[in-house]
């Protein structure tokens, strides 16, 4: 085979064409000395992260997990291992929700949730874990249960919510109880989700309290665990100091009072272990073939599917610790896609917004990635392929790795903002899924124009290495400053640069702290950090969740041309 | 008779029936075939999908299923035959194997008793009158009573002339059903009434005989054949000592440490024996040899072809079915005496449905797994049953005979041992293991076998159940199996899960991949396997397993306790049940078999030569039938103290005592008949008999409650 060698547009690296055309050449030289440097800080950094995920993975501390099993009670992820078929994969949403976000440790939130597979069928799957703060409803647990909810109404995925919760956290009533995306929206989400023939499965393995009573009640099936289960608005001692009745938990709202009585609950289970049992069943019942476009279905295109020609751990050494490193996003692409075969779009028009065809694990999916700033002809190349992706229902996956679009007089004088504004556009009304991995950074309209958390795509993860904020901690400091010392200036007063360095280190800090993946990550502006190497796996995960068999329309607004 | 035929002579056979059951039906419509001949069985009801009804041509209902119903309905059988057109029945052995009218009614009705004449039936049939005959032959006789007169004081003096011990036995029938040892006087009265209504239930003929008790004698059994011109010729000997509740367990031929000279005594002698009764057909002729005296005598001649004829077969390599039906066409014998060839050694196994720590009850059930070893020119397994059938309480519970043959006795042995490690068979209790520590013994192993080897060997042959060294032994081998296991188990899960999904290559079958997918941590899957340690009688184990899936796809497998580290295990499935295993540097392969009964799966793995037995509780089996959701989940209640229960399934035949009784420790209650044998049911100790809850002829089945002794 004949090869050429040519220099890649963007000067990162030389790069030999193969005769077969489209196949990525690797990148990446494992010899070179970033390779070596990029590898070992990730491993630094993915062992911290693994620090703090094994921290979560244990709940709600040895005494409280102790307490559970005492009950003869799972945990929240053994129950989920419980249910999915036997063997197979389940993708949890951001297991590092709550992380140093209040005076307490809230492991995971308080809350477990993910996708994974029930007799062939993808659910969507809440957990409250009992053993922290007895499963109690911080507001990012509330948060984290409307995600997942979120998700599966994105998703058309049925919905099991496996019950174990004192419902909303008291002292937090205020942030937890009152507002459009509070506790309330849980039950509004259930109710039209069963209007659109979403199953709603609730499984009470434990007490299911006030508020938390309505998951069972508005659940189209529900079951309910003898001893462990109860459900009621109010428990035994608010019911003694309201009317003076005493009465046991169990015939209060137990599962024989529930089963028999009430028809709270149409499944009386004996132990937790048939509860389970009983909630699969209920999955492999559901006739879903009546409703076409419903769910999730293999594409009936499938090809083969050949693996990438590189090894995805190589991911794990891509991405540059120092953030004003480029590298080129082709790297990324070729360790993700099948093959590692990638039909470049408008190669040499907009380089810096790398856009081409692919397909991963034999779904054929757009993607978009960043080689650098955006400019006006990157923008419009975008808002472009994106159009063509939405036309043909294929799926996009964002790489973003953008610190911004193009400033400047001759930036705005070319109309930059139109431009943007048409990639926005774009990116809002296409209705296929969007999957949005951030790979380093991720900052301005940059974020918005290559599909944040604000565009609603189907899932969004991080790289431990991505950083999130409206713009580079330095300029930030830099624009403060500048304000600060013109403010001072009017009143007269003297700036020590002493004084100005100190006051944009504090504000550095504090871009720096709040752009962290972690903090994101807390906050839930994404649905988890993933190791790199596992990119590959996680994309093909999310599409088999998000790809329907009957495309939806795509409208757009007006595009300002 | 054959004489008489010479103007007409009769058609060679074309079509036989079978009226038997089971492996022997198999065994002999498998050589018809071969021959081209029909083949016409027969059937109870229980029996309507069996495996002698599916290898036949055609096949007739007899009856219900109880025997004196069906396979012993003489009338319906004949009646199948001239239906069929059948010009001959061959009767297998047992049921109507050994009755002279059956075979007599046979010849009138013009069709061939493929067997020895009616007369020699009756003759030998009558245990006395065979003694007779045989001493007046020259035939060398145990001392002993065998008249006519049956008083039982008349009976006890006689008993006491011979000495004691004495062997009690009825007249007629076999099998050992009915013998009763008696080891001094006290006892003769209560043995004695006992083997008569045991003969009379199972033989219709309560005449009983009384014989000198050899103490350490060796059962050996001569095949003998003859034809209808007169030749009669022996094919060697059959060793048939090691024995339990006086039935066969495994046989050998030819005898071990026999002299040759003495092998050619037995040998005459059985011709012998055969002769005097103008016998013709296949028959055994049984001694008892003293092994104190080196003495022989005469025991009995079984007019049939004997369960354990497979191993004869092996050493003359000679089809012994094929010749019964060319004697019966009236053929000459095809080889004459010195023809018959003595090649190598064969061991006979007999795989029973059997509770060996229950002192060998039978057992009845479903054989969830049943995989027997591969057949060869060497190895025979002969068999009635296929996986998915259930043995039952009706008829005999032999699952197989497990045949093989080999150069010498050893190489017999290890090849007998090999495959009994292989034999595989779950879903009841066999005495599978059982056979293993026999064939395994040091005494077996050197042919020291005598009738009493089981009972004199027990504490190297049973399990003791306190004994401390062997069941830390047996733990750490059932540990091994339970990490293979649960291995296996997930390795078969995942598989199954895979085949689920509609598109193998598709999005969707990447959650199925070879190692779930867990965003930052490994899949783990706990497992509690219960599992009964034989040396160990503090009750059942529970085996806790953590295993977590590796992302090589490989399983890192747990056991849960102070001094295990876990071990890595890689699996390759090789078809449903069988897997090549790698753990530790060892490559190897096992076979799992799994099953659920009631709230319980049941796992069993075979390993090298071990064979483990899991339960693993399920949890309430999912029914449609939510109407008793308050019942407990799982049966935990066990019976008070002092309760009795059915110890097998079986009928009443006698309630000794009523409700309300006293009774003392050991005092027998009621007597359990179950496949033909008579079981007393004692009160387990002294108290007064209440909730008395069975009257004759009553059905019970296993762990029936029967009564309860309170104080």
């Amino acid at each position: 085979t004949s090869t050429t060698t040519i220099k890649s547009c963007c000067n990162f690296t030389v790069r030999r064409e193969f005769s077969l055309l489209g196949v990525l050449q690797d990148g990446v030289d494992k010899k070179s000395d970033s390779f070596q440097r990029n590898s070992d800080s990730m491993k630094q950094i993915l062992s911290e992260l693994q620090n703090h995920i094994n921290k979560v993975l244990s709940g709600g501390g040895s005494d409280a997990v102790r307490r559970n099993k005492s009950r003869n009670k799972l945990l929240p992820r053994e129950r989920i291992q419980h249910l999915i078929d036997p063997g197979s994969s389940f993708l949890e949403l951001s297991q590092l929700a709550g992380h140093e976000l209040y005076d307490e440790a809230l492991p995971s939130g308080g809350i477990i949730t993910g996708i994974g597979p029930v007799h062939g069928r993808l659910c969507v799957f809440v957990a409250n874990d009992p053993t922290v703060k007895g499963g109690t409803y911080y507001p990012i647990t509330v948060k984290k249960h409307l995600r997942a909810q979120e998700i599966a109404a994105q998703c058309n995925l049925p919905c099991l919510y496996l019950v174990d919760s004192g419902g909303a956290n008291l002292p937090r009533q205020a942030e937890v109880f009152p507002d459009k995306d509070n506790f309330g929206r849980i039950f509004y989400n259930q109710a039209q989700m069963s209007s659109e023939g979403i199953p709603q499965i609730a499984i009470v393995l434990g007490s299911c309290t006030a508020g938390g009573a309505y998951i069972p009640a508005m659940a189209d099936e529900s079951v309910i665990v003898k001893g462990n289960g109860t459900i009621f608005l109010a428990g035994p001692p608010l019911v003694k100091a309201a009317t003076g009745e005493e009465v046991s938990a169990e015939d209060l709202g137990g599962a024989a009072m529930h089963c028999t009585v009430s028809g709270v609950s149409d499944y009386f289970a004996e132990d937790e272990l048939h509860g389970l049992a009983i909630g699969r069943n209920i999955v492999k019942n559901l006739h879903m073939a009546g409703k076409e476009g419903m769910m999730s279905e293999p594409p009936s295109t499938v090809s083969e599917c050949k693996e990438p020609l590189y090894d995805t751990n190589d991911l794990r050494s891509i991405a540059p610790i120092d953030q004003k490193q480029p590298f080129d996003v082709r790297s990324i692409i070729a360790c993700i896609v099948d093959g590692s075969e990638f039909d470049e779009f408008k190669k040499l028009y907009g380089p810096t917004l790398v856009t081409g065809f692919a397909k991963i694990h034999g779904q054929p999916v757009g993607i978009i990635g960043n080689n650098g700033i955006l400019f006006t002809e990157s923008a419009l190349k975008g808002a472009h392929f994106i159009e063509l992706c939405a036309q043909r229902n294929i799926p996009l996956i964002f790489l973003q790795n953008i610190t911004g679009f193009m400033v400047g007089s001759r930036s705005e004088a070319n109309g930059i903002a139109k431009a943007g504004a048409k990639m926005v556009m774009a990116v809002s009304c296409a209705k296929v899924p969007k999957i949005t991995i951030i790979v380093g950074g991720s900052f301005g309209a940059g974020n918005y124009g290559m599909c944040g958390r604000a565009y609603s795509p189907n899932f969004l993860f991080l790289w431990p290495t991505a950083r999130i904020s409206v713009m580079g901690g330095p300029q930030a400091a830099g624009v403060l400053a500048q304000i600060e010392k013109s403010n001072k200036k009017k009143k007269g007063m003297e700036w020590s640069s002493e004084e100005e360095e100190k006051f944009k280190n504090k504000v550095v800090e504090a871009y720096e702290r709040e752009g962290s993946p972690y903090y994101s990550t807390a906050r839930l502006w994404d649905d988890g950090i993933i190791d790199p190497a596992d990119t590959r796996k996680v994309l093909g995960l999310c599409l088999s969740a998000s790809v329907k068999s009957v495309p939806e329309e795509t409208k757009y607004g007006v595009f300002r041309m | 008779s054959s004489e008489n035929n010479n103007e007409n002579p009769k058609k060679c056979i074309e079509k036989i029936l079978v009226a038997n059951r089971g492996e022997i039906a198999c065994r002999i419509m498998r050589t018809s075939k071969r021959l081209g001949i029909k083949t016409v069985s027969v059937y109870s009801d229980a029996d309507k999908d069996s495996l002698h009804v599916k290898s036949s041509d055609e096949s007739i209902r007899l009856g219900p299923p109880p025997s004196r119903l069906s396979y012993l309905n003489s009338s319906a059988i004949i009646q199948a035959a001239l239906r069929t057109g059948a010009q001959a029945i061959h009767p297998g052995y047992g049921f109507l194997s050994e009755s002279a009218d059956f075979a007599q009614r046979c010849e009138a009705e013009g069709i061939t008793f493929i067997g020895p004449p009616a007369s020699a039936i009756r003759d030998m049939g009558d245990k006395s009158a065979s003694k007779r005959i045989m001493g007046a032959a020259g035939v060398p006789l145990v001392p002993g009573y065998h008249g006519v007169e049956q008083d039982i004081d008349f009976m006890k003096l006689e008993a006491d002339k011979i000495g004691y011990p004495l062997i009690i036995k009825p007249t007629h029938g076999g099998g050992g059903k009915g013998m009763r040892i008696v080891n001094c006087p006290d006892d003769f009265a209560e043995s004695f009434l006992a083997a008569q209504r045991e003969a009379a239930a199972s033989f219709g003929v309560n005449t009983i005989l009384l014989e000198k008790y050899i103490t350490q004698p060796r059962h050996v059994e001569v095949q003998i054949f003859g034809d209808k011109h007169g030749n009669v010729l022996h094919l060697y000997e059959r060793d048939c000592s090691v024995q339990r509740r006086h039935q066969k367990i495994i046989e050998e031929a030819p005898a071990p440490n026999i002299l040759p000279d003495f092998r050619s005594h037995l040998g005459e002698a059985a011709v012998a024996a055969a002769k005097a009764v103008g016998y013709h057909n296949a028959g055994t002729v049984e001694f008892i040899v003293d092994t104190a005296s080196n003495q022989f005598y005469f025991m009995e001649m079984n007019t049939r072809l004997q369960v354990e004829h497979p191993v004869t077969e092996m050493i003359v390599g000679q089809d012994l079915v094929e010749w019964q039906i060319r004697v019966a066409n009236g053929e000459p014998l095809p080889l004459n005496q010195s023809e018959v060839p003595l090649s190598g050694h064969a061991f006979e196994a007999r795989i029973y449905a059997e509770n060996v720590p229950k002192g060998f009850l039978p057992a009845a059930g479903i054989l969830h797994h049943y995989c027997p070893v591969p057949i060869s020119p060497t190895v025979r397994v002969e068999t009635g049953v296929e996986q998915g059938d259930t043995v039952s309480m009706h008829y005999d519970p032999m699952i197989a005979k497990l045949v093989v043959w080999g150069a010498n006795r050893n190489s017999a042995l290890v090849k007998m041992k090999d495959c009994l490690s292989k034999f595989q068979v779950a879903g009841l209790p066999t005495n599978i293991n059982f056979l293993q520590k026999l064939t395994d013994h040091w005494a077996f192993e050197n042919g020291l076998v005598e009738t009493h080897f089981i009972e004199n060997f027990k504490k190297d042959l049973f399990d003791d159940p306190n004994d401390s060294i062997l069941a830390s032994e047996a733990y750490y081998a059932a540990k091994l199996g339970a990490t293979l296991v649960a291995a296996c188990v997930c390795q078969k899960e995942v598989v199954a899960s895979k085949g689920g999904v509609t598109d193998p290559n598709g999005l969707n079958s990447l959650w199925y991949a070879n190692s779930p997918y867990r965003v930052h941590h490994l899949a783990k899957h706990t497992m509690e396997l219960d599992w009964d340690n034989e040396y160990d009688s503090s009750g059942s184990r529970l085996l806790k397993i953590d295993l977590t899936y590796q992302s090589n796809g490989n399983y890192f497998v747990q056991v849960e306790d102070s001094e295990s580290s876990g071990l890595e295990v890689k699996v390759l499935p090789l078809g449903d049940h069988n897997f090549r295993i790698e753990a530790d540097g060892l490559i190897s392969d096992v076979s799992i078999a799994t099953y659920s009964k009631e709230h319980t799966k049941h796992i069993h793995i075979w390993h090298g030569k071990h064979h483990h037995h899991f339960r693993q509780l399920v949890g309430i089996k999912l029914s449609n039938d939510d109407s008793s959701p308050h019942k407990p989940s799982f049966e935990t209640a066990s019976h008070p103290q002092g309760t009795v229960v059915a110890p097998m399934a079986g009928l009443v035949v006698k309630v000794l005592e009523n409700e309300g009784a006293k009774v003392v420790e050991g005092q027998p209650i009621l007597v359990l008949e179950a496949m033909k044998m008579e079981h007393v049911v004692k009160a387990p100790a002294a108290g007064y008999i209440r909730g008395l809850q069975v009257s004759n002829g009553q059905q019970v089945f296993d762990n029936n409650v029967l009564f309860t002794i309170k104080d």
